[in-house]
This record gives structure tokens, sequence and C-alpha cells, in this order.
């Protein structure tokens, strides 16, 4: 591997030490996030270039300890005994050296070449903590750098002592700092077995002796995996033996045993090194905590967080998005222009779907100045040290129906009151410790708002609910997260019961001003990333369902009769022109690009702002072609010219509603359209025709679609002029439909599954397919279950569709509150350990 | 061990906010038990209860210079010396 002298160096520390940070500062912008194969844990590579060569610098996923209890530390383990880099660098909290210090020793043990990374020592020397680092470095027999990762500081003096380190022949590590006391013989027999064994070779001895001692599961599959079964079990029942008569003799636990040992070996070698005269007195964060964490004025600075968060990202974030539309908007003219030219009744594929993928690709990149600056926002407050504390203040409430303290994010992300999007909420799951809470978050966040949700609500309370719309509003944005919990409760307590959970233990982090450039940093990856993986399934799902929407087509006899319209308009158009100075343009081959040009011209005027944007478009206009152009700007005293412009007006608009017709048509008979159909035995209980069925199907690629596609569906006549609410009010109205149809289409999609661009991410984050299925099936049965439910009630006792969504909401609240009282009961009943103090406790207080 | 069958070891859950503690020995077993000592609860630690959470659960830990918080279900698992 080393040639060139190149190195492989990794990262390993605490959480909360920096160690990120340390590895932006080291590798610089150019660095690459996977995930470590088979398993979700981020894999963050960088490298950088030095006068030797290159050094390739991964940063292992943040641990305590190097046990393997839980993945990160495994996957941390993993890749320092399979890899074996060249050098560690073994990030440190400089002011919280103490506890630190037991990662270094772990990783000593494993008999690697070690750098002490002394990280954050502004903060530490802030305080007045001196760290005698000569002392510390000779005692550990290690390199020891003073770094400021936050700042930049300590790069060059890092890098020189990784290369100092890799040159050196076989280094430091011989040294142990840490003895075991009684345990020392039975690990030195152990260590010997293991040398002798040639098959071990390469493995630290002593290290592997010690997790054979602790009984660690995995490494006893090293030894199994290596060793043939004769060598293997007589190896694993001595270590199991020693570890038994140990326990025996000492009381105690192995692993407890060395933990303790640790901490001695710590103490010993802290003494004389640290000296801290501000030991107990309050810090700066157990000032700010004393406010911020007040047990009332708690409640009221997170409510206020979380409005600015909405406030800034989503409200003002919306309308940023105002002056960046304009730019797709153009992006979209500028690819129509490429693409082969509009037919007069059927385009060419090349162009409906080119379109149809800028348009379905536009939609996603609209949001990505809200995403910006809600992620930067987010980063603020996981750098400033607040989201931890977040997590502390919700989780009794969240915890109680099978969440988490740190489900808040995902949930905020998700749009808890409206707006919002759940495929970042997805992704933000990865940081909830507590594996069934984590499944729980991913399978609720869908059920908040999203941005794109909104259109459909908006569509739909315009219709049926013009004088309710306010407290419609209020249920709508509320209910989403009664029934999140409620789901999460129902899944934690039936699928998820057999997850594995580990318990809310958490350190609270002292708060960092955040700087700039970690912010932005942060923003900016997780942006690209959203745009990454969106993006191509976006991109890939808009194929199919273009392709479902387009085929078979429109029957040829039905074909016939729309090309015979056209033929009539265009005849009509030629009859019109007979006489007038521009006849020479009424022939075959200019009548489509002129329909186009008349097109492509309203449009343009249509999209420019202000007078001067609309003198730019006469001017482009003329330049594209100057003998069409009189007939699109009607100058003034050109008789002829304003005639042929009504003419072209005319047959502009017929077209227009010919093709509209034939994509109505087209839908109809699509295979989408079939699929609409054959759904409806199954709907009829909710209330849904095809038509809606179609819709919904095709929200599924993009919630967006929703409306369109009602759009098409419910089309309007030649020449009403009615808004689609309007139209489709009659026509469902005329149908017999009333606000319970509103309620249940309402309520169907607030609980129906996530946009195919959340469950990949749900793939993504839970590592399974089967997951993935079940995000999108169940949503699907309970939506439509609730939402028939409702509308065959509502329709059996004459309900009003406000009224259903007033006992539907208030059913859904009482039942929370209920289910939140009992849960608090009954968690105590739950507890398996043997002492049960809750209550005692209180009646000691 | 406990003082008397009737009176159970006195735990991290039993204390009021304010109240420093010596950390006695862990009831929890297995992945609970070694997150707990890597984040510094060992036996012998003194800690300081800071405060619960508004709604009476998490609590906030202070031991040297970090802050924790673990749910009352898991301090309720850490015994503590019943000595002040």
């Amino acid at each position: 591997m080393n040639e060139r002298n190149d190195l492989l160096v990794a990262l390993a520390g605490q959480q909360n030490a920096g160690k990120s940070t340390l590895f932006n500062m080291l590798t610089g912008a150019r660095q690459h996030v996977a995930n470590y194969p088979g398993v979700t844990v981020d894999k963050k590579y960088g490298q950088y270039s030095d006068t030797e060569g290159v050094v390739r610098t991964v940063d292992l996923p943040g641990t305590y300890s190097l046990t393997s209890f839980s993945l990160e530390e495994r996957v941390a383990r993993d890749f320092l005994i399979q890899e074996r880099p060249d050098v560690t660098i073994n990030v440190v909290d400089g002011s919280n050296l103490h506890r630190s210090l037991h990662l270094t020793l772990q990783i000593l043990e494993m008999e690697l070449p070690v750098v002490l990374a002394l990280n954050m020592m502004d903060v530490a020397e802030g305080r007045g903590l001196a760290i005698d680092q000569a002392a510390l470095s000779t005692r550990l027999g290690l390199p020891v750098v003073r770094t400021v990762g936050r700042k930049g500081e300590g790069r060059a003096p890092l890098r020189t002592a990784i290369r100092a380190l890799a040159a050196a022949d076989k280094p430091q590590t011989t040294k142990f700092p840490v003895t075991y006391g009684p345990l020392e013989p039975d690990l030195v027999a152990l260590t010997q077995a293991i040398q002798t064994t040639p098959e071990l070779t390469g493995m630290p001895a002593r290290w592997l002796a010690l997790k054979l001692l602790e009984c660690d599961a995995q490494a006893a599959t090293w030894v199994r995996e290596r060793l043939e079964p004769a060598q293997a079990e007589p190896l694993l029942e001595q270590a199991a033996a020693l570890s038994a008569t140990f326990e025996r003799n000492n009381g105690l636990d192995v692993s407890d045993h060395l933990v303790s040992c640790r901490e001695r070996a710590v103490s010993n070698l802290l003494d004389g090194v640290t000296t801290d005269p501000e030991s107990g007195r309050p810090t700066l964060t157990d000032r700010i905590d004393r406010v911020l964490l007040n047990r009332l004025a708690a409640p009221a600075f997170l409510v206020l967080t979380v409005f600015l968060i909405y406030q800034i990202a989503i409200v003002w974030g919306y309308e940023l998005t105002n002056y960046t539309w304009p730019i797709l908007a153009k992006t979209r003219e500028l690819i129509a222009g490429v693409l082969p030219e509009a037919g007069f009744l059927v385009d060419p594929y090349t162009r409906s779907m080119g379109l149809w993928l800028v348009d379905s690709a536009n939609t996603l990149l609209n949001y990505v100045p809200i995403f910006l600056i809600l992620f930067a926002l987010i980063a603020m407050l996981e750098d400033s040290g607040y989201m931890a504390r977040i997590a502390f203040i919700l989780d009794k409430v969240l915890h109680r129906f099978g969440l988490h303290g740190q489900s808040t994010l995902p949930l905020i992300l998700g749009g808890v009151f409206a707006g919002g999007c759940a495929v970042p909420g997805v992704m933000a799951t990865k940081g909830i410790p507590d594996n069934r809470a984590r499944m729980a978050t991913i399978l609720t966040v869908p059920f908040m708002n999203c941005l794109a949700k909104v259109p459909l609500y908006t569509l739909l309370l315009g219709i049926f609910f013009v004088e309710d719309k306010s407290l419609m509003m209020f249920y709508i944005s509320t209910m989403t997260i009664i029934f999140a919990l409620l789901v999460s409760k129902l899944l934690t307590k039936t699928v998820l019961r057999g997850e594995e959970t580990s318990p809310f233990v958490m350190e609270l982090p002292t708060y960092h001003l955040p700087t700039v450039s970690g912010v932005l940093r942060r923003a900016f990856e997780r942006t690209w990333i959203y745009i990454k993986k969106v993006g191509t399934i976006v991109v890939a799902v808009a194929v199919v369902v273009f392709t479902l929407l387009q085929f078979p087509g429109v029957p040829e006899e039905r074909m016939a009769e729309f090309e015979h319209r056209g033929e009539a308009a265009v005849v009509a158009f030629e009859r019109a022109m007979a006489g007038n100075a521009y006849q020479r343009l009424a022939t075959a081959e200019h009548i489509g690009p002129l329909v186009n040009y008349y097109n492509d011209y309203k449009r343009a005027k249509l999209n420019a702002s202000g007078a001067e944007g609309s003198r730019a478009v006469n001017a482009r206009f003329e330049q594209r072609n100057p003998e069409y152009y009189p007939l699109v700007s009607r100058p003034k005293g050109d008789k002829d010219a304003r005639k042929a412009n009504r003419y072209l007006r005319k047959l502009s608009s017929e077209r227009k509603s010919i093709r509209r017709e034939m994509k109505e048509e087209r839908i109809t008979n699509s295979l989408l359209g079939m699929i609409g159909r054959s759904m409806e035995p199954v709907t009829q209980f909710a209330g849904f025709d095809w038509k809606i069925n179609v819709a919904l199907l095709s929200s599924f690629a993009a919630r967006e679609s929703s409306v369109a596609t009602l759009g098409v569906l419910f089309q309007q006549d030649e020449d009403q002029n009615a808004s689609l609410e309007e139209r489709m009010g009659a026509e469902t109205m005329a149908g017999g439909a009333t606000a319970l149809l509103g309620t249940a289409i309402i309520l169907f999609f607030a609980l129906y599954p996530p946009c195919l661009a959340t469950t990949v991410m749900v793939k993504v984050q839970t590592g399974s397919y089967k997951w993935m299925i079940f995000s999108i099936v169940f949503p699907t049965l309970l939506g439509l279950g609730v939402a028939s439910a409702v509308y065959s009630i509502g329709l059996a006792t004459g309900t009003s569709g406000i009224a259903m969504m007033s006992w539907t909401y208030f059913s859904a609240l009482a039942l929370l509150l209920i289910l939140g009282f009992l849960g608090g009961r009954s968690g105590r009943n739950l507890r398996s350990t043997s002492v049960d103090s809750t209550e005692t406790g209180e009646v000691r207080a | 061990m406990p003082k008397s069958p009737e009176r159970p070891a006195l735990t991290l859950n039993d204390i009021r906010p304010g109240r420093r503690a010596r950390i006695r020995r862990h009831l929890a077993r297995g992945a609970v038990r070694q997150r707990l000592m890597d984040l510094g609860l060992m036996p012998n630690v003194e800690v300081i209860l800071v405060r619960s959470a508004p709604l009476g659960d998490p609590i906030e830990l202070k031991l040297e210079a970090t802050s924790l918080t673990l749910r009352r279900r898991e301090a309720s698992t850490i015994e503590i010396f019943d000595d002040e």
C-alpha cells in the first residue's frame, strides 16, 4: 500500500470532541461521505498531500469506548483492527481529558501508533485549565499536539507528527500504561496462548485476550472465523473459565474490573499533569442553562426556537423562491428552445418527455433555497449545543409514544406545523441512538405536513370548506402530530416490538458559538446530498409516471376525430386570412411554427417583469422572426395585422382545447387511469372516484403533481374561464359529492404514504427494502381505512364534512391523551430491573 | 447491597436537584451498563443532580466537567451511597 509513502490515517475520538472539525481542518474541502458496507453509519474520508505522498484520512464514528455493544463502536473497532491504519489520531476534548483518556488507553491496547490531538484547547484554557503537554506525552509515550479545530490551529504540527510517527520504526506502543491487578496472571496466560497460535498473528494479542476475558461476542466470532473449531473452542473455553474464576474470586465482573483499572490508570496519568483552579465553579454553560433549561422558561424558549425556524426557513425561504423561480423558469425555456418544436396537435416524444423531466426537476430544485436556510439553521442549533437541550426538554412526551428526545429534529424538518420535507427529516434520524425509536421516527416523519401537501389542502379548502377555512387549517396543521404520535405508539407496540432499544443517556455539550464556515459547510453538504439523492430518484420516477400516463395513448378513431377538428380549425384560419396582407403566412408550412411563435411570445410576455423586460421580449422576438413579428405585436395602424392576430388567437385557443381534450382522453385510457378505475371498488367507500385515485397515485411520485393532475382531469370547456376550484367543485357536487368527500380526501392525504423520494430515503436509513415497502403499504391501508370509515359513517348518519372532521380530530386527540396518561402508568410496570424506585422516590421527596 | 430488605438502596432517581451523590454500583447490565460507565458514571465517582427536565424526566447530572442527561428509568438502576 505504501509505495509512494502514502499513508492511511484514522481519526478516532469521543462524540463532541470536535473530531469532524479536525477532520475538515486536516483534509480541506475534498471529502467523501459514504456508508460503511452493510450498515447505515457514515464513513467520511478525505485526503491531503504532503511532500512525501498522499495521506488518506478516515473519520471514524464518534465512540466513547471500543466495545461491541453499539454499531458505531463495532464499525470503529473493525476499521482499526482490520485496516490497521498507519497512524491513528485520537482526538480528545482538552477540557474533558479524564474521560477521554479511557478511549486512548483502549486504542493503545490495540497496538496502534497514536497521535493525541488535544482539541478545543481554547475552551479549556478559557476555563483556566492548564495541561502539561510534555508530561502527558512522556507518561503516555505518544506525541501530543495542541489543536483548536474550529479556528484551524494546529494543522501543521499535526501533519508533522503524523509523518514523524509513521517514519519511526516500530514505535511507542509496546509500553502498556494499564496493568490489571489480580487479572494480570490470567491475561498473560491467555496472551501467550494467542501468541503461540500462528493463525492469530497480526491480531494484537493482549487486546484480544482482554476482549475474550470480557466475553466480547464479536471477539469470539473472530477467533472462530480464523481457527478450526478444534483449535478455537479450547481457546474460548480457556478464556471463559478464567473469566468465570476471576468473577467468582473477586466478586466483580471482568469488564467492570477493566474499567476501574483504566480509571485508576487515568487518574495516575493525570496526577500533576492538569491543574484546574476553577473546578467546581459554574461555567458559562451552567449559567446559560440556568435560564434556558429553567422549568418555566424552557418551553417558551423551545416554542420560540421552533417558531423562528419555521418563520425564517419556511416563510421567508418561500418568499425567496419567488426570486429563484424565474431562474428555473428561464432554464426551462432554454431547454424548450433546444428540444424539437411542438407539433400542432401531437408533440414529439423527446419534447414532451424532456419538458416533463425538466418540470419534475424544477419542482424539486424550487425548494433548494428553503433547504439551504433550514439546514444552516439546524447546523447552528447543533453546533451551539442547543439541539441536545431540545431533546432533553421533549424526551418525556416523545418517549411516551415510542419516540425519542432526538426525534424532535426530524419532526421539525418534516414539517410539524406546516411546511417541511420528509426527505431531510428521515435523513436526520441518523443521530437517534435508540434503534426502535429511530425506526418509529423514520416511519412517522412522513405524516408531517410536507410543503407539497399544502397546495392540495388549499384547493380542497377552497372547494368544500369556504366558511370553515381557518378551523380546517387549524385541524390540518395540528392533527399531523397527533396522528404521528398515535401511529408511533401503535408501531412500537406491534411491528417494532422486537427492535433493539437503548437507554437515553446523552451528554449535554458545552455551548459553542457556531462558526460561519462550519455552518455553511454543513448546509451545503446536506443540500447537495438532498439534490443528489432525491434528484436521481425523481427523474427516474418521472420517466415511469410519464410512461404510465402516455400509454397506450388515445384510441385511433378518437385520434382521427381530433385531427379532423384540428384541420377544420386550420381551414377556418386560412379562410379568414383570405385577402389579408399577411395571407402568405397562412400556409401549411407557416401555420405550425406561427402558432408556436405566438404562444412562446405570450408566455415570454407573461414572465417578463416591468416595461423594460417587456421591451426586451419584443426585441428578442422581432429578431427571432421579423416576418411573424407584426402578427404578435399588432403595430398601430396595421389593421390587417390586428385582424390576423385575432384569428391567430382563435386558432391557438381551439388548438389548446383540442390538446386538452386529447390529454384527458390519454389519461383516461392510460395505464394509470386503468389502475385508478380498477381501484374504484375499494376506494368508493371513501368516496374517491377514479379521477381522485389517479391524482392520488400520481402524487406518490411527487406531491405537487396531485393538484396538476386534478387540473387536467377537471378540464374546462372552451369559453368557460373558471378556476380549478369552481370546476372541480361544480363537477363533484353534481356527482353528489359533499364536503364529506373533502374531509375524506384530506384525511387520506394526511396519512398518505411518503412520496417516492422519501421512501428511498427510508430504504437508505433503515437499510432494508422490507421497511421501505412497509412505509408505503401501511399508511395506504391506514389512510384508506380512516377515510372510508369517516366517509361511510358520515354518509350513513348524514353528518356534514366539517362535523366529521371535528369528530375525527377530537377522537384522535382523546385517544392520544388517554394513551399518554396510560403510557406513563404502564411504563413502570414494564420495567424489568429489580429496583423500582420511581414511586418510593416520590414518596420520600 | 441494601441495608435491610424493607428499604431498597438509594438510587440516583431518589435525590433532589442540587444534591451530591457518590455512585455505589450499577444494576443495569450489558450495553446500558457499559454506556453509563463510558460516560463516566463509574463506582465511587461523585455526581451532582443538576435539574430535571420541565416535565420531570429526564434528569441532568454533572460530573467533573461534563453534563449528562438520562431518563429516570436508567437513573433508578444506579445505586448511590447513603452517606449524606
